[in-house]
């Protein structure tokens, strides 16, 4: 357990068997009376944002959380696989978990698996991947203008917003955090 | 034709940071508010002045600080710093004192947050012969004042939205407020538990901030020091400020009775002792002293917070430029 001393951004707790992470947290302390830990919370199963109040006596769960580097396998259509290299040993996470980070996914990539209580519950790539454009209207050559945008699509059958001047076949660095182009990779 | 050899006078401190080759020091963003804070300072110091106070400065170390429940005072060798200059200021009272103000660093252990500093500056003034009434009508013409002064208009805007400090200042009881915004009645029934954690979660996210707001009349329970109200007991004669929903000072008819003081510190004592947190020595010379306090309204305003509100600043990490 912690105690609402504890708490701090950043700091993982539990609430209802529900593990949250502190991504705001103030301090405050009304006239004269006790100390309140005014925090915000995100659910780590759902992602949703929810303002929790401590107060000086609370006490707070601790959550049962892990953090294993695994690499991506294969997607059996339903379970994406995924490889601990020392060990071997192999895990199934729902596509619920994955979500939209299927699109970015590559085999062998390396993630960070977060079980919860021994059960995979979130899934976090490298920050940028490099994808190959699969579908584009003929780039503009010359026009070398990132503030417009085009449709292209990944060979996953992500479709994500381009400059002008990237071509079918060309590989780009994308955000996996928010799902944006980032700049073109030069061909080698 | 301009003289470019007349060296023109630099002004001390000029507005908007250094004239030169800007320092490169993360302090100079703070230069424009460290100019509006001394402005708020002489504007304070204008208008005690103005109304017969006498500015008066007591012990910052204390062999014995206030014991109250919640505030907890750091240590300074075998002292303590204080955490209000309350008790002198009392004392003054008490030898005949008629108005008296104070300004200066108050210290309390612990507390670090958007709105709170260990360390900050408190404004404190009390009257003889007079009671939280009293003390809302200075505190109405001050907060006019200072701002006339510092911004030139009492129509203020803070973080966007627009706080007009004149000319209505909406009064709600605590029981008013908390049946409103957290349903249930804290005078009928106090809930030491609860009481905080509703005001902070509930109840003061909601007070209006568009004008000022004066809380007032709390649960005996909640007096800390001030006295009941005259044939109301089950409340005590204290309310606060808040501007933009942040409580900026908290107001008493102060209480007079040596006898319900010590039974006071008493159970404070008892409380902290129970909680394991220190127990500070009692005041004796303030408990004697206490008995020839005649009735009298006093007030704590946080400095720190006001020039935060009138600077238009988010928190209070804007306005120190030397916070740890």
């Amino acid at each position: 357990m912690y105690s609402a001393s504890d708490l701090r951004k950043g700091l993982k707790i539990e609430m209802d068997g529900v593990p949250y992470d502190i991504i705001e947290y103030e301090f405050y302390r009304p006239g004269k009376g006790q100390a309140m830990y005014k925090c915000r919370i995100r659910n780590l199963l759902n992602g949703n944002v929810t303002d929790k109040t401590f107060r000086e006596v609370d006490s707070i769960g601790q959550p049962d959380l892990e953090e294993r580097e695994m690499q991506f396998s294969y997607n059996d259509g339903e379970h994406f696989v995924f490889i601990e290299n020392r060990t071997y040993e192999q895990i199934m996470v729902g596509a619920e978990v994955v979500g939209e980070q299927k699109h970015f996914l590559a085999e062998d990539m390396t993630v960070k698996v977060l079980f919860h209580n021994g059960r995979p519950i979130t899934i976090a790539l490298p920050s940028y991947v490099e994808k190959r454009i699969v579908v584009t209207e003929p780039g503009a050559r010359g026009d070398t203008a990132t503030n417009v945008t085009k449709m292209a699509k990944l060979d996953t059958g992500f479709e994500v917003g381009v400059p002008l001047f990237i071509n079918e076949g060309d590989t780009i660095r994308i955000d996996t955090r928010t799902g944006k182009y980032s700049e073109r990779v030069a061909k080698k | 034709m301009e003289n470019q050899d007349v060296q023109q006078p630099v002004p001390a401190f000029p507005p908007g940071g250094p004239l030169r080759q800007p320092p490169a020091s993360a302090l100079a963003p703070f230069l424009p508010v460290l100019e509006l804070r001394s402005r708020v300072l002489q504007a304070i110091r204008g208008w005690f002045v103005e109304h017969g106070f006498v500015e008066v400065e007591t012990p910052v170390r204390l062999a014995a600080p206030a014991l109250e429940l919640h505030v907890d005072a750091e240590p300074a060798g075998d002292h303590f710093l204080r955490t209000s200059p309350e008790l002198h200021m009392k004392r003054l009272l008490a030898a005949g004192a008629q108005r008296i103000f104070q300004l200066g660093p108050c210290f309390r252990r612990g507390e670090r947050g958007r709105l709170h500093n260990p360390e900050y500056t408190m404004l404190e003034w009390y009257r003889a012969n007079a009671t939280y009434a009293d003390i809302l009508l200075d505190t109405k013409l001050l907060i006019l004042a200072v701002a006339r002064a510092v911004k030139g208009t009492t129509d203020l805007t803070y973080q966007g939205r627009p706080l007009l400090l004149a000319p209505v200042w909406e009064r709600l009881t605590v029981a008013q407020a908390f049946l409103e915004y957290a349903g249930w009645d804290p005078v009928q029934r106090y809930d030491a538990a609860r009481f905080d954690f509703d005001l902070v979660d509930k109840v003061e996210p909601k007070l209006p901030r568009e004008v000022p707001v004066i809380l007032t009349d709390y649960p005996a329970a909640a007096a800390a020091l001030s006295r009941r109200k005259p044939g109301q007991p089950e409340v005590a004669e204290r309310w606060e400020l808040y501007l933009a929903g942040v409580e900026i000072a908290n107001a008493y008819s102060e209480l007079t009775d040596p006898v319900e003081q010590r039974a006071r510190f008493a159970d404070h004592a008892r409380q902290r002792a129970a909680a394991g947190k220190p127990v500070y020595p009692l005041d004796e010379e303030f408990l004697a002293d206490l008995a020839h306090l005649p009735p009298a309204g006093g007030i704590a305003l946080g400095v720190d917070r006001l020039v935060m509100i009138l600077a238009d600043l988010a928190t209070l990490s804007d306005l120190l430029p030397f916070r740890e």
